[in-house]
């Protein structure tokens, strides 16, 4: 009777390891092993600090939602290793950033510019709640008791 | 304050859930499109992706006749689909460059005999260096550019034979 179960739990992991196997994505990646500075920090403390915090301010192309930092993506490697290099390099984030906002528009980075179209955004909690007030003046008695 | 206007925070509120239900039934184009059509291709020397064929480098872009930069890999599915295009558009006249994306030598190479060459040179690119500074996000996309370099149109995705009288006016607008 054990000896039953042990089977159907060893056939069990097979299947298991099958379905797995199968449900993986036929490799459409390239076979390229990922790029120089894609995965290792750089020596520089300083300099690595800077490229990890803009690593994860730029959007990564392919998995739009995730950040370059966090993408498991070949580009993303390749746009961290573009990162390091030029940091390392010499320059500055804003530097690096703007040159992939020269490519790929504002949408790139997670930092996006105050544009006057983003404004709105920022005066309607504040205008919300001036109109929210004015609109419970006469209804609340502030502090006064009748 | 009138009456009428207690209603308000409803009509903020209908206005809102319309934008969200529009937003749905239309998403987000996820398309990336490179900014720097219109401008200069990035200088730029890649050696050879492939043992027949010479490296590209951005000088070959600008001597004075129009060309396609196809960037493809040999890993990449539609491109298999977009290859009897190119040799389509290379039969018509198009002079068809290309860079392999993250790609070996012996693997461009297996590509190309299975698939066919329209390419007179073919650059690797094995860490999307140049890719990212056409402005690209991915495979297979096809730049038209002009005599001198510029950049004058973007083709994101496989070409497909309804597509090449477009890419063919657009080369042609390049002379």
């Amino acid at each position: 009777m054990r000896r039953r179960f042990a089977l159907i739990g060893a056939a069990r992991m097979i299947f298991a390891g099958c379905a797995l196997g199968a449900a993986m994505p036929v490799a459409a990646d390239s076979s390229v092993p990922p790029a120089e500075w894609a995965n290792r920090q750089l020596p520089d403390r300083r300099a690595e600090a800077k490229a990890k915090s803009l690593m994860e301010e730029i959007r990564c192309l392919v998995c739009q939602g995730q950040s370059v930092a966090d993408s498991d993506s070949d580009l993303a490697g390749d746009m961290r290793n573009l990162i390091r290099t030029r940091i390392s390099a010499g320059d500055s984030p804003e530097k690096v950033r703007a040159w992939l906002v020269e490519r790929y528009g504002t949408w790139i980075s997670y930092r996006p510019p105050s544009a006057p179209i983003g404004w709105p955004l920022w005066i309607l909690p504040f205008a919300l709640l001036i109109i929210g007030a004015l609109m419970l003046r006469k209804r609340v008695r502030w502090g006064r008791r009748s | 304050m009138t009456r009428s206007l207690r209603f308000a925070p409803l009509a903020v509120l209908l206005l809102l859930v319309c934008a969200l239900l529009w937003r749905v039934t239309h998403p987000q184009n996820p398309v990336v499109r490179s900014r720097i059509v219109g401008q200069p291709v990035p200088v730029f020397a890649l050696p050879a992706a492939a043992p027949s064929k010479p490296g590209l480098a951005s000088a070959d872009l600008a001597d004075g006749k129009p060309h396609l930069l196809n960037l493809f890999a040999s890993w990449c599915v539609p491109c298999v689909a977009e290859a009897p295009v190119l040799a389509q558009l290379a039969r018509r006249g198009a002079v068809i460059h290309g860079i392999a994306i993250r790609d070996r030598p012996e693997d461009v190479a297996h590509f190309l005999a299975r698939h066919g060459d329209p390419y007179r040179h073919i650059g690797s690119d094995h860490d999307s260096r140049v890719q990212l500074a056409l402005g690209s996000s991915g495979v297979p996309e096809t730049f038209v550019l002009d005599g001198r370099g510029r950049i004058r149109f973007q083709h994101i995705g496989p070409i497909a034979a309804g597509d090449v009288p477009v890419i063919l006016a657009h080369l042609k607008a390049a002379q």
